[in-house]
C-alpha cells in the first residue's frame, strides 16, 4: 500500500525555498489585507454574512425540493440538465456530450468542480484538445501542475518561472518576465483557441432556483468569450451551489470578491437562462460526495462554502505551506473539512494542518465555523486510528504524565536540569521535530508548584 | 435506480430539519445623486475602468473621436452613435473578431461597485463587449443605483436569454498579483455618465 503523504512531510518540500516562501506568505496576507479594506467599507458587512449563511442553511435543509423545482425552471428555459452521482458519470456525461455533438476543441474557464472530477486528464486521454483559459490555470496547464489556490491558481510561481514557460510553450522571449508582456501572449495564443473552440466548459458559482439560470464571475471575460462563441456550453455545478431567489445574488455578489480580492465585484458577472438560438446549453449536476456531508451533523456547514478563498489567504499555515502540501483539490482550512469527508484515510493529517486560531471563521462570507470543524474532525480521525503514530505514542505518554502528578513532578524536575545540561545538537536533534525553526526557551529553575509552596502556601 | 432519484433520495434522508428563509436584505435609497456619481466614479477607477461626466450626448462624440482610430471597425449599438460595422449584418459572432471599438447603452449603474447591467437586446451578439478591443458604455445619471440589491430590485435578470454586469475591462493579476488589464477582452472601458439636466 502507497504511503500516505501527510501535509507536514509535503510542506517541507515547499519550506526548503525560504525566500518563496516568505514571497507566499508576504503576498497573500496583503490579499487578505485588501479583503479588510473592501469589508470594513460595508457598515452593514455582518448583516451580510449572517443573510448569507441563514439562506445556505434554508437551502441545505430544503435541497432536494430545491434541486427539484430549480431543474423544472431550468428545462423550461431550454437547458439539458443532468445528474452526475460521482466524478465517473460526470465525466462520463461531459464526453458523451462531446461525442454526439462532434466536437474536438474544448475552452475550459476556471472550475474547482472539474477539477474535483479530474476532467481534464480524462478528456485529454480520450483524445481531446482541452485548453484552460483562465491565465493562472493555463500557466499550471503548461506547467503540468494544478491549482495551489482556488482563485489564483498560480500563485505559487515567480514571474520568472512563467516566464520560462511561456519561453518553451509559446515562444516568448528568453529571460523575458514582465507580466504585461507574458499577458499579451497569452492573450493572443488564446484568441485563437476562443475563435477555434467547438464547445466551451464553464463552472457555476450560483444556480438560481426561482428562475432555473445560473450565474458565472470572472474577472478575464474568459467565460463569456467561450461561450458566446462556441456551438455548445457545459455548465458544472455542485448540488451545494443553489440560491433560492434571484435577488438573493445581491447578498453574494456583495460577499464574494471583497472576501476574495477586495475587489468590490468580480469586472463581469453573466447571467445564463436560455441558450443562443441554436445552440445547446446543457447543466450537469454533480453530488460527488456532497450528499454525505450533508448527512454528518457537525460537518454539513462546510456545503455553505461559495469558493472565495479568503480562509487560505489569512490561514498561518497555508500561506506558509502552499496549496500543493494540502495534496486535495480545494486546499487550506475550507479543503481540510470538505476532503476528509471524501477520503478519511488519505486527508487525515489535513485537520492537523491548523493552530486553530480561528481567522478562517472569522474571514468567513458564509460564517462557516472551520476551525470547530477542524478541531472535531480531529476527534473523528483519532477515533479512526488514523493519526500518525508518532503523535499516538506522544499523546499517550502524556496522557500517562499528566494523569500522575508523581511522574509530572519527576519528569518536570529531570527535564529541567536535563535541558541545561544536554548538548544543543542534542536537544535540537531529528526526534525534536517542534524545534527545526525554533528555540526552546529557557528552562525555569523551579516549578511553579515549588514557586508556590515557597511563596504563596505559607 | 437514476442518478437523480439517488441523490434526491440521499438528501431526503440526510438533510437537516428546515429552516426558514430569511426576508430580502435592503438598504435603502437615501443617497442624492451627486454622491452616486462620485461613488461611482471610485468604484470604477478601482475595478481598472474611467469614468467621465458629460452633459450632453454631443461631449461623447468629440472624445470618441480624439479617442479612436476611425479607420478600424467600430459598432454603435447606440442610436446617438454611427459605427463604421452594421451589428445587423453580423451573422456568425465570429465575425466581430476584428472590432476595435464597441459602443453601447446601459440600462442601471451600481455606485458601489461600478458594475453595469447589459442585458441580451443590448449586446445584439452576447460576445460583442468581450471580443471587442475598447469597450465605451453609455448610462444616464438617473439610472445609477447605490448597491446591488437596488439593481436587483430594478432588473428582472431572467427576463432576457443572457445578460451581464460589466463592472471594467477584462483584467488578470495571475502573474505574481500584478494587475494587467486586457488579458483576453476590452483593454480599456470608458463609461460616459450624462448628468441630469
Amino acid at each position: 500500500m502507497a504511503k500516505i503523504m501527510t501535509h507536514a512531510s509535503a510542506a517541507e518540500a515547499f519550506l526548503k525555498d525560504s525566500d518563496r516562501t516568505q514571497w507566499h506568505d508576504e503576498t497573500l496576507w496583503h490579499v487578505r489585507k485588501k479583503r479588510d479594506t473592501a469589508a470594513q467599507k460595508l457598515p452593514e458587512w455582518e448583516q451580510l454574512r449572517e443573510n448569507a449563511s441563514m439562506v445556505k442553511d434554508y437551502v441545505l435543509s430544503n435541497m432536494d425540493t430545491l434541486l427539484e423545482t430549480f431543474e423544472k425552471n431550468a428545462k423550461a428555459n431550454g437547458i439539458e440538465v443532468l445528474w452526475a452521482k460521482d466524478a465517473a458519470e460526470h465525466n462520463a456525461h461531459v464526453l458523451r456530450i462531446l461525442q454526439e455533438n462532434h466536437v474536438q476543441n474544448i475552452v475550459k474557464s476556471k472550475s474547482i468542480l472539474t477539477e474535483e472530477c479530474g476532467l481534464n486528464h480524462f478528456l485529454e486521454d480520450k483524445g481531446y484538445d482541452v485548453v484552460d483559459t483562465d491565465l493562472g490555470e493555463r500557466i499550471i496547464q503548461f506547467n503540468k501542475q494544478v491549482p495551489s489556490h482556488i482563485v489564483m491558481p498560480a500563485i505559487h510561481l515567480k514571474k520568472k518561472e512563467i516566464g520560462d514557460i511561456f519561453h518553451t510553450h509559446l515562444g516568448t522571449d528568453s529571460g523575458a518576465d514582465d507580466p504585461s508582456y507574458l499577458t499579451e501572449a497569452a492573450r493572443i495564443h488564446l484568441r485563437e483557441k476562443f475563435i477555434r473552440a467547438n464547445a466551451a466548459i464553464t463552472g457555476v458559482n450560483f444556480g438560481i432556483v426561482e428562475s432555473g439560470g445560473f450565474v458565472v464571475c470572472t474577472n478575464e471575460g474568459n467565460a463569456d468569450m467561450g461561450t458566446h462563441l462556441a456551438d455548445l456550453h457545459i455548465a458544472c455545478m455542485g448540488i451545494e451551489k443553489l440560491i433560492p431567489r434571484k435577488a438573493d445574488l445581491g447578498v453574494y455578489l456583495r460577499l464574494l470578491a471583497r472576501s476574495a480580492t477586495g475587489q468590490s465585484i468580480t469586472n463581469y458577472t453573466s447571467h445564463f437562462h436560455r441558450p443562443r438560438p441554436g445552440k445547446k446549453l446543457y447543466l450537469i449536476l454533480v453530488d460527488n460526495g456532497r450528499t454525505e456531508q450533508l448527512g454528518r451533523e457537525d460537518f454539513r456547514n462546510s456545503l455553505k462554502c461559495i469558493r472565495c478563498g479568503a480562509c487560505m489567504n489569512t490561514c498561518p499555515i497555508y500561506r506558509r505551506s502552499s496549496g500543493f502540501s494540502y495534496n486535495s483539490t480545494v486546499p487550506g482550512p475550507i479543503g481540510s473539512i470538505l476532503s476528509p469527508g471524501m477520503d478519511l484515510k488519505k486527508h487525515s493529517t489535513l485537520p492537523f494542518a491548523s493552530t486553530l486560531c480561528g481567522s478562517c471563521s472569522d474571514v468567513c462570507p458564509v460564517k462557516i465555523n472551520i476551525h470547530e470543524q477542524l478541531y472535531q474532525w480531529r476527534q473523528v480521525i483519532t477515533q479512526a486510528g488514523h493519526e500518525s503514530p508518532s503523535k499516538k505514542w506522544a499523546m499517550k505518554l502524556g496522557g500517562k504524565v499528566m494523569g500522575s502528578p508523581s511522574w509530572y513532578d519527576f519528569l518536570g524536575k529531570t527535564a529541567r536540569s536535563a535541558l541545561k545540561l544536554t548538548p544543543k545538537k542534542l536537544v535540537y536533534s531529528r526526534v525534536n521535530t517542534w524545534g527545526k525553526n525554533r528555540d526552546l526557551p529557557d528552562s525555569p529553575k523551579e516549578s511553579f508548584k515549588d514557586w508556590y509552596l515557597k511563596n504563596r502556601k505559607s | 435506480m437514476s442518478s437523480r432519484s439517488e441523490i434526491l433520495g440521499k438528501i431526503a434522508k440526510n438533510k437537516p430539519q428546515p429552516t426558514p428563509l430569511p426576508e430580502l436584505l435592503a438598504f435603502g435609497d437615501t443617497w442624492n445623486n451627486g454622491d452616486l456619481i462620485e461613488q461611482f466614479k471610485e468604484s470604477s477607477a478601482l475595478n481598472g475602468g474611467k469614468t467621465i461626466l458629460v452633459k450632453s450626448r454631443e461631449e461623447i462624440g468629440s472624445y470618441l473621436e480624439s479617442s479612436f482610430d476611425p479607420g478600424k471597425q467600430t459598432i454603435s449599438l447606440s442610436k446617438s452613435f454611427k459605427g463604421n460595422l452594421d451589428c445587423d449584418s453580423i451573422r456568425d459572432p465570429h465575425d466581430l473578431e476584428k472590432v476595435e471599438l464597441a459602443i453601447l447603452e446601459g440600462t442601471y449603474g451600481v455606485a458601489e461597485n461600478a458594475a453595469i447591467w447589459l442585458p441580451e437586446e443590448n449586446l445584439q451578439h452576447r460576445v460583442l463587449p468581450f471580443i471587442a478591443q475598447h469597450l465605451v458604455v453609455i448610462l444616464d445619471a438617473k439610472n445609477l443605483l447605490p448597491d446591488m440589491h437596488e439593481v436587483y430590485k430594478k432588473v428582472d435578470v431572467s427576463a432576457p436569454d443572457y445578460g451581464v454586469f460589466i463592472a471594467g475591462p477584462s483584467k488578470t493579476a495571475d502573474i505574481e498579483q500584478s494587475l494587467v488589464i486586457g488579458a483576453h477582452g476590452p483593454r480599456s472601458m470608458t463609461v460616459f455618465i450624462i448628468a441630469d439636466e
